[in-house]
This record gives structure tokens, C-alpha cells and sequence, in this order.
């Protein structure tokens, strides 16, 4: 084969870009419609009235470098067509407004790429000539380009988190390199594009404090409190300040941070989204439900009493549960606050460098996206991308990856919902299962399986769900009078891979043997 | 990895890529009266579900053959039968006799697009790949290379996937044919070629090298004895292949000959639209229509084309480029047999099989089909130049000139690579870009059609060579190509 030792990762690049050209015809959900109009906002309206707009439903509520970015994109979407950039033209689709903000998605993405780049740097060879195929390397450059979740979310849902992750990534490659301030600096940047990421903020925060600021360890790992070096600190909080202020600072200084941050954190919204993440709340949700089943038919609670069946309805609003305690925003943040407290902790106490703080941030994406407060489901893939470097490297890690990436993945499933679109997502995820399973198992296979066989008995579980709920349920009479079932079943049975997973990884980090703290 | 593995992730990239085209638009979408291939096959449909069979081939007033009349062999018919069948289980006003004409909707438009993807399933694909992996030499990785270059064929992705047709079935079966050739199964292969031959008629560019390559074998093997056993073997194949299909029109002379009119229309002229051949390209200097009369058209394509007997595309090509009523997508007849050397000869190849899809553009860009043969034509030249290192290819000896050599290696053969891949490049962004000047309104089409035609032409020149230049012994083994 002509591939040498550099050539092969353009040719990954190329190939999964004209991939993703593939799909500029494909489905476009209402994202589509909310970024033609964040587009036009931007454009058309000036910068006091950006967070005010509410002609459309879909008001600005990322921060406010993200607005900044639309503002550029809409300078060369003027010469495709200007009437998307009108803001009265809600719904406006014509052919070159399709095909700018495609093209806008798979051009930013070369973000992405050059961070998968950099973490393909980061990863250990091991010695000796392998073929292409099999280095960590390479299967890492797949894992990251071809990723499922995001050419699915990205290229066919329609959204930029190729763009954005490429930000984590590359931030998250900077500190494997020992590059603190630049990954620092990276992420104040990520952070002010879309606040999501303030899921794995405390992993950020404990990890610079604690293996920058403190500049040398006691040779037990402890904390040696006489190597503070407050210059340290004040450089990262030089960073963090400029980047907030370059990206809040016209509106700070026009008065409308609180309307901002209405805009960005809407707790109106209900517990769960419209489509059931796969987390605790949807277990608990269930749970709740077949309680208040079982009590109307065991005669032990009165059928009126119940509030309406709003959770299934699939509506976004606020409700009661039935039988359990009502979940609030407070609990859930109460909730995810414990989950990620003892990774933080373990960080701070017994800290294992670069690698501890990857395996931290996991825990923290995936803590939060178990208990918080209206996630969606595309929020896994926060925790997928990261795992993916961990995976390369490690058994176990892989083994893990295998479970969440197959899950995660298979619950985006009901984001493309339209006939034509099954056949794509059908074959890019057998394609990209295919490939993790045989090139990790690979990769290990000096170590021994990947997967215990009850954990294969749940992946091949999956594909009887999936057969069920894309097949035999939309042919069968309960298409009519439970519309909701397969959303519900899916979400269910991939809440309890996504749980498994969490515990597993908490598992790893918390048992892990005590390696010798690095030096900064 | 596994072998396995990588073919399965090979064909699972080439169906996204065929079904990737088949989001976009189908020739004729939302131009009544007469729409295009698109409505003809699901005309098809109607007719062969509603009607009985004596009236398939038939001009009634249940029939109007000039809306789209039957004209390819009855296996084609049959196809539309079964595709019938399914249709009306899913939704009958999609066959409905004479209400259904012009039917269009999305989900109609997904069964279409699934019927081409499970023939492709069932037929085309399967051939490929057993191809490759049995009938190709080197590593696992090279041949899994030449799958994935073989199925990324941009042009026949874009019209069966996008312009709309079946020619996966009849290609496929072709594949069979050679396959089972290739692998010493001569009975099956006749059988699999046969019905080819009877899906599209247009398989008879390749019935030459077919016929001449059975042919030469009975001979070798002794035609007193396993030879003539051999030989009276493929002939009942043939003929009760032949039978079988032809079977509900043999109660009759008259239904058979009606077919043989329908699928023979040398009533036409001797070329369509425009089309890279030598007529249509000899036209522009002299107007060959005007001086010849239509008989003669018919004779003069005939001389012409019967001295190739081997070499299966410098037969498919000789026919193409001197054919009668040559349609553009009839290329692809040229081009199944390029897609075999894309192991020995990869330059060529990519660069012949690059310029058929490029001769098509008039033809995608009238389906609205630019941005997906922009998309398969980067990923075809990109991904074949790099698995195949086809650049690497253009030495002499890997170009396979032998003796003709030194007529030719004065020819700065990289450069007219990349001129010429200039050239395709400059008239597709022209073609899709600008207007014509209102006194030459097929500027463009012309332009188009006269350059592929001058590749075509280079093309045929050069693959003749390197079979009359090459040794004896391989060219024993060439003859099952």
C-alpha cells in the first residue's frame, strides 16, 4: 500500500470531509433554522439588541464569542445569499443558505482535525515497525475523525461541536505536552463559545491549582503548600479574565450581563428533554412511572390524583413526578456535585498528571450528564472524544470505551428520526463499531479480552432494542397509542451502559495503583 | 485488521456513498410531461403489474408506448414486476394504470432509491468484491484497495444512485460472467453473461470477447471431445437462459419480434444528445447526418467495430466510440472492464475511468447532480491515486509499451495527466458556471463530449498497444479479461 509513516492522516482528513459532503442533503433538524437565525442577529442587528431578539423562537443562548463567530461566518455567507441573514425570514432554506451552512460545519472543522492531530502526537508508539493499521496512532485518528456521534449530530442534525471540540481536544492535547498555559487558555476560549463545558470546569480548575500553582510535590505525592508560586496563579487568572473579557465585556459594559445569563441558563425547562437523555433521571423517571402503574393497579393510590402523563407527552415544561420526590434544579446540582467530588478530590490528594486529569475530566463530563439538570443526549459525547486517547493506551480504558461509545452512540439514534436517514445512520454505525471493536481488540490483544460476556450480552441486546424499536414497533397497533415507547426503551436500557460505565471508570481512577506523582 | 473488517468497512463506505447521491435530485424531478428515466421506471412498474403479459411490447390504448414504451429485455421487465409487487403492498396509487403517471413524492422516492440499493446488494456488489479478492494478485491490503477504488466509481454511482437506473444489475451479472470465467466455471459463466444479456441489450458490447474467449477455449481443449462437449454444454446454457426468459413471448412469433423491434430501434438516428463518440465528435467538422443516409449509418458503425475480438475494453470502447445510437451512459460499458485493470494498469485506468464520468457532467448537471459528482469524483481520483500509487505507475515499463515504446516516449505522459486533469476541471466549473453565448447554446455539452472523446480515443489507442505488445504467455491468460 503507498501509505507512509505521515500520509496517512490527510488521507483520513480528505476522506471523512468528502463524507461529510455526502449529507448537505440529508435532514437538517430545527438547528439548522436556530443558527440561519443566530447568522441573521448577528448581522443585521447591532450588538446591544443580540440578546433581546426574540422575533424567532430560537433566541441566542450561547455566550457570547459564539455570537462573535456568527458575526464572522455571516460576513461570507452575504456572498452565498443575503436573505438568510434577514431576520424576518424565518425558515428561509433556499439551496445556497443549505449549502453555506454545511459547508460552514465541515470547513470549521478542520479545527477538529488539527486537534486530533495533536493527540495523535500525544499518544505512546510502542517500539518496532507496525503496520499502519495497527498503531495507536492511526486508530486513534479514526476513532476521533470518524467518530459516529459527531459526523451524525454535526453534518446531519446540523450543529458546529466538531468546531468546538476541537478546542477541548487540542486544549486537552496542550496539557498532555506540558503546555498548561496554552491549554488554559484554550479552554477560557471553549468555555465562553458554548457554556456546556462548564460540565467539566472543576476538573480544569483542581487540576491547574493543584499541579501548576503548586509547582512541586512532597516525595509522598502530597501537597508541598511552600512550593505555591503565585505567579502562577495570576497567569492563568490573567487569561481566564482577558478571554471573559474580550467575549462579555461590551455587554458587561452595557448593562445586560443578567439578561445574558437568563439567556444562557434557562432553569425553565424541564428535567428532562423532549428526547429522554440516557441518564439516572430517566431511570428515575421510569421508575416513578411504573410505581404509579403498579399503585393504581394494587388499589393504593387514586388515578385522579396522579398529575397528567406529561413525561411521556414529550413536551418540554415543568412537571411532578407521581409517587417519587420531585427532582429540582437545586437537587440535581447538589447531585452532580457529589458525583464529581471524589474524582476532584482524588485529583487534588493524589494527583497522577496529565493522564489523572483526562481520567478526572471524564468523570466530570459523565457526572454531570448522569445527574444534571435538562441534558441532552448529545452531551455523551463529551465523555466519548476524551475516552477515545484513554482507550488507545489501556485495556481496561478500552473495554470501557466499548460499552459508552456503543451505547452513547446508539441513543443519538432518535435524533435522526426521517425514513431516508435510517439507512446512514444503520451504516455509519455499524461501520464505526466494526472498526473500534476489531482495531482495539487489536490493539490489546496481548492482554487479553476486551469485554466480559455479560457485557457483550448487553452490546448484542442493543441490537435487538434497535431492531425493535426502528422495525417491528413503527408496523405494530402500539404506534398509536404509545408513541413515546421506543424513545423511552431506548433511553432506558442505554441509561443503564452509561451508568455502568461511570461506575466502572470511578472504579479505575479510585483503585488505581500509586504511580510516582510527575513533576511540573 | 482483519481482512474481513476492512472489506466490510469498504462496502459499508461505498453503500454511504450510494445512498449519499441518492439523497439528491433524480433525472426528470418535476419536469411533466414526460419527467425522465426516473418515470420511465416507474412506468415500468405500472405497466408490467396492471398489464397482462401479451401487452408489454405492445402499443395499445392501455399502453401508449410512446410515453416511455418497454425497451429493454424481458428480464428487465420481470425486475419491474417484483419492484411492482412491493410497491403496491407499500402504497398502490404508485402503480395505479394511467392515474399514477408523474407520481411523485418523498417516500416513493425512498422505495426507488431502495430497489437500486438492493440490487446493487444482492448483485454488483458481491461480484466486486469476490472479484477482487479472488481474481487479483497481491497483498490483502491491495486488493482491498482495488475494492474500494473499484466500488467508488463515480460514474456509476451517479447514474444509477442519482440519474436514475439499473445498470448495477446488468454490470453485475456481466461481473458474474467474468468471474466465473476467471475461476474455470465456463457453464455458469455463460448462464451469468446470458442473463446480463438479457437485462440490458447493451451487454452486447461486451458478447464479443465473451463469445471469442468460450470460443478459443472449446478450440484448445480439442474441438473432437471434451472440447465439443464443452462447447454443446455452454450452447444449451445459452439458449435455455435465452428460453427461460424469453419464455411467455416465444408462444408467439409476433411477440418476439416485437420485442426484438422495441429493443433494436434502428429507426433512430445515428446519435442523441451528445455523445463522446467519434460521430457525434466527427459531426462538428463534417455533419455526417446530412451525407450519409440511415442505413449506411448502420453498416459503416458495423465495419468498424468488429476487428476487436479480445481485449474486452478495447471492445466495449470501439463499440462506444462507433456504435450507433450511442447513448452517454452506454460508457459504462467501457468502463466495468477499465475498473478490472485498475490492479495492472492504475494510471490508465483511473485516468479513463475519470474522464467517463467527467463525459457525463451535460448529463448531471440537467439532474441537478453537481455537488455530488464533484464530492465522488474528488473522492475517486483522491483515494485511487493514493491506495493505488497510481502516479508512481508511468514509467515505461509499468505503462506495458513494450515493443511500441519508442514510438511513444516522447510523450511527456505526467504532464498530460495533470493537463488533462486541469482540463476536466476548467470545463466542469465552466460548464456548471457560465452562460453560453446565445449563438453557440451547446457550447459547453460539445466541449465537454469532444474532450472525453480525444481521452477515449487516447484511451483506445493505448490499451490496444499494450495488448498487441504483449508476450504470448500472458496474453493466453489476458484473453479471460
Amino acid at each position: 500500500m503507498a501509505a507512509d509513516s505521515c500520509s496517512w492522516f490527510p488521507a483520513l482528513a480528505v476522506g471523512v470531509s468528502l463524507l461529510k459532503c455526502f449529507f448537505i442533503s440529508a435532514y437538517r433538524s430545527t438547528d439548522f433554522e436556530v443558527h440561519r437565525n443566530w447568522l441573521a442577529i448577528t448581522h443585521s442587528l447591532p450588538v446591544s439588541r443580540w440578546y433581546y431578539e426574540n422575533t424567532s423562537e430560537w433566541t441566542l443562548d450561547y455566550p457570547p464569542l459564539f455570537a462573535w463567530f456568527e458575526l464572522g461566518l455571516s460576513q461570507v455567507a452575504r456572498r452565498f445569499d443575503a436573505n438568510m441573514l434577514q431576520v424576518e425570514n424565518l425558515n428561509y432554506a433556499s439551496p445556497a443558505t443549505v449549502l453555506f451552512q454545511r459547508l460552514s460545519v465541515i470547513v470549521t472543522d478542520v479545527v477538529f482535525i488539527y486537534a486530533a492531530r495533536e493527540c495523535c502526537r500525544c499518544v505512546r508508539e510502542p517500539k518496532g515497525s507496525r503496520d499502519v493499521l495497527s498503531r495507536p496512532s492511526f486508530v486513534l485518528a479514526v476513532l476521533l475523525l470518524w467518530n459516529f456521534g459527531l459526523l451524525v449530530v454535526d453534518h446531519i442534525h446540523f450543529q458546529y461541536n466538531g468546531f468546538l471540540f476541537g478546542f477541548l481536544l487540542l486544549s486537552v492535547a496542550k496539557h498532555l505536552q506540558s503546555q498548561h498555559l496554552q491549554g488554559a487558555l484554550l479552554f477560557a476560549f471553549l468555555l465562553n463559545l458554548k457554556h456546556i463545558y462548564l460540565y467539566v470546569a472543576p476538573a480544569y480548575g483542581v487540576y491547574l491549582l493543584r499541579s501548576y500553582c503548586f509547582a512541586q510535590d512532597n516525595k509522598d505525592g502530597s501537597v508541598r503548600w511552600s512550593s505555591f508560586s503565585p505567579l502562577r496563579l495570576l497567569a492563568l487568572g490573567a487569561i481566564v479574565t482577558s478571554v471573559c473579557a474580550l467575549s462579555f465585556g461590551p455587554f458587561i459594559a452595557m448593562g445586560q450581563l443578567p439578561q445574558v445569563l437568563s439567556r444562557l441558563f434557562p432553569f425553565k425547562r424541564g428535567l428532562c428533554h423532549a428526547y429522554w437523555a440516557p441518564n439516572i433521571w430517566a431511570l428515575y423517571n421510569v421508575l416513578d412511572k411504573s410505581l404509579a402503574v403498579l399503585g393504581v393497579r394494587l388499589k393504593l393510590l387514586e388515578e385522579a390524583e396522579l398529575p397528567p402523563a406529561s413525561m411521556t407527552g414529550g413536551l418540554v415544561q415543568e412537571f411532578e413526578h407521581s409517587v417519587l420526590p420531585s427532582v429540582t434544579p437545586a437537587v440535581t446540582l447538589v447531585c452532580t456535585l457529589l458525583s464529581i467530588l471524589p474524582a476532584v478530590a482524588s485529583i487534588w490528594l493524589r494527583p497522577h498528571g496529565a493522564q489523572g486529569f483526562l481520567r478526572c475530566l471524564l468523570l466530570c463530563a459523565l457526572g454531570c450528564f448522569m445527574f444534571g439538570w435538562h441534558v441532552h443526549e448529545k452531551a455523551i459525547l463529551i465523555a466519548i472524544l476524551p475516552l477515545s486517547i484513554l482507550a488507545v493506551e489501556s485495556r481496561e480504558d478500552a473495554g470501557i470505551f466499548l460499552i459508552l461509545t456503543t451505547t452513547g452512540h446508539y441513543s443519538l439514534f432518535p435524533l435522526l428520526f426521517t425514513p431516508a436517514e435510517l439507512p446512514i445512520k444503520v451504516v455509519l454505525m455499524l461501520m464505526f463499531t466494526i472498526f473500534s471493536f476489531t482495531a482495539l481488540r487489536k490493539l490489546h490483544s496481548a492482554q487479553g479480552s476486551l469485554l466480559h460476556p455479560l457485557e457483550v450480552i448487553y452490546l448484542l441486546g442493543l441490537v435487538a432494542v434497535a431492531i425493535a424499536c426502528e422495525v417491528v414497533f413503527p408496523l405494530s397497533p402500539w404506534q398509536q397509542r404509545l408513541p413515546f415507547l421506543p424513545l423511552l426503551v431506548t433511553s432506558v436500557y442505554c441509561a443503564m451502559g452509561v451508568c455502568y460505565a461511570f461506575l466502572r471508570l470511578y472504579a479505575s481512577l479510585l483503585l488505581r495503583r500509586e504511580e510516582k506523582p510527575k513533576q511540573l | 485488521m482483519q481482512t474481513w473488517s476492512l472489506v466490510s468497512i469498504c462496502v459499508l463506505l461505498a453503500i454511504i456513498a450510494r445512498w449519499g447521491v441518492s439523497l439528491n435530485s433524480y433525472s426528470g424531478a418535476g419536469k411533466p410531461p414526460m419527467f425522465g428515466d426516473y418515470e420511465a421506471q416507474r412506468h415500468w412498474q405500472e405497466v408490467t403489474y396492471n398489464l397482462p403479459i401479451q401487452e408489454w411490447y405492445f402499443n395499445t390504448t392501455n399502453n401508449d408506448l410512446n410515453y416511455w414504451g418497454l425497451d429493454y429485455p424481458p428480464l428487465t421487465a420481470y425486475h419491474s414486476w417484483i419492484c411492482a409487487y412491493i410497491a403496491k403492498t407499500i402504497n398502490p396509487e404508485w402503480v395505479e394504470l394511467h392515474k399514477s403517471r408523474g407520481y411523485e413524492s418523498t417516500q416513493h422516492k425512498l422505495f426507488m432509491r431502495m430497489t437500486v440499493l438492493v440490487a446493487d446488494l444482492l448483485i454488483y456488489i458481491p461480484a466486486v468484491v469476490l472479484y477482487c479478492l479472488y481474481l487479483t494478485d497481491g497483498s490483502s491490503k491491495k486488493k482491498v484497495s482495488i475494492m474500494f477504488c473499484f466500488l467508488l466509481y463515480p460514474g456509476l454511482i451517479l447514474i444509477d444512485y442519482g440519474h436514475f437506473q439499473y445498470n448495477g444489475v446488468s454490470l453485475g451479472f456481466a461481473l458474474w460472467g467474468i468471474l466465473a470465467l476467471g475461476l474455470g466455471w465456463d457453464v455458469l459463466g455463460s448462464m451469468a453473461f446470458s442473463l446480463a444479456l438479457n437485462y440490458k441489450q447493451m451487454e452486447l458490447y461486451h458478447a464479443l470477447p465473451f463469445f471469442c474467449y468460450l470460443l478459443g477455449k472449446c478450440i484448445k481443449t480439442g474441438l473432437i471431445g471434451r472440447g465439443l462437449f464443452l462447447l454443446v454444454r455452454i450452447g444449451v446454457t445459452v439458449l435455455a437462459t435465452f428460453a427461460l426468459c424469453w419464455l411467455p413471448f416465444l408462444a408467439e412469433p409476433s411477440q418476439a419480434m416485437q420485442v426484438v423491434r422495441r429493443i433494436f430501434p434502428v429507426a433512430r438516428g445515428l446519435f442523441e444528445d451528445k455523445v463522446a463518440n467519434t460521430w457525434c465528435s466527427l459531426n462538428t467538422l463534417i455533419k455526417i447526418k446530412s451525407i450519409l443516409s440511415g442505413d449506411s449509418h448502420f453498416t459503416l458503425c458495423f465495419l468498424f467495430s468488429v476487428p476487436q475480438c479480445h481485449f474486452k475494453v478495447n471492445s466495449s470502447l470501439a463499440f462506444f466510440l462507433f456504435s450507433f445510437q450511442v447513448h452517454e451512459k452506454s460508457i459504462l460499458l467501457a468502463a466495468l472492464p477499465a475498473c478490472l485493470l485498475l490492479n495492472d494498469l492504475p494510471l490508465m485506468a483511473l485516468w479513463f475511468l475519470q474522464a467517463s464520468t467527467f463525459s457525463m457532467l451535460p448529463l448531471f448537471l440537467k439532474d441537478g447532480l453537481l455537488v455530488p459528482y464533484i464530492v465522488t469524483s474528488l473522492g475517486f481520483l483522491f483515494f485511487s491515486i493514493y491506495l493505488l500509487s497510481a502516479l508512481d505507475h508511468c514509467s515505461e515499463d509499468k505503462l506495458r509499451l513494450g515493443a511500441y515504446n519508442k514510438l511513444f516516449y516522447w510523450l511527456p505522459k505526467m504532464d498530460l495527466f495533470y493537463i488533462s486533469i486541469a482540463a476536466m476541471v476548467g470545463l466542469s466549473i465552466a460548464t456548471a458556471v457560465l452562460i453560453p453565448p446565445p449563438h453557440l447554446p451547446d457550447l459547453f455539452p460539445v466541449l465537454v463530449s469532444t474532450t472525453a472523446f480525444l481521452h477515449f480515443l487516447g484511451t483506445f489507442i493505448h490499451f490496444n498497444v499494450v495488448q498487441f505488445s504483449e508476450p504470448p504467455s500472458r496474453k493466453s491468460q489476458k484473453k479471460s479479461n
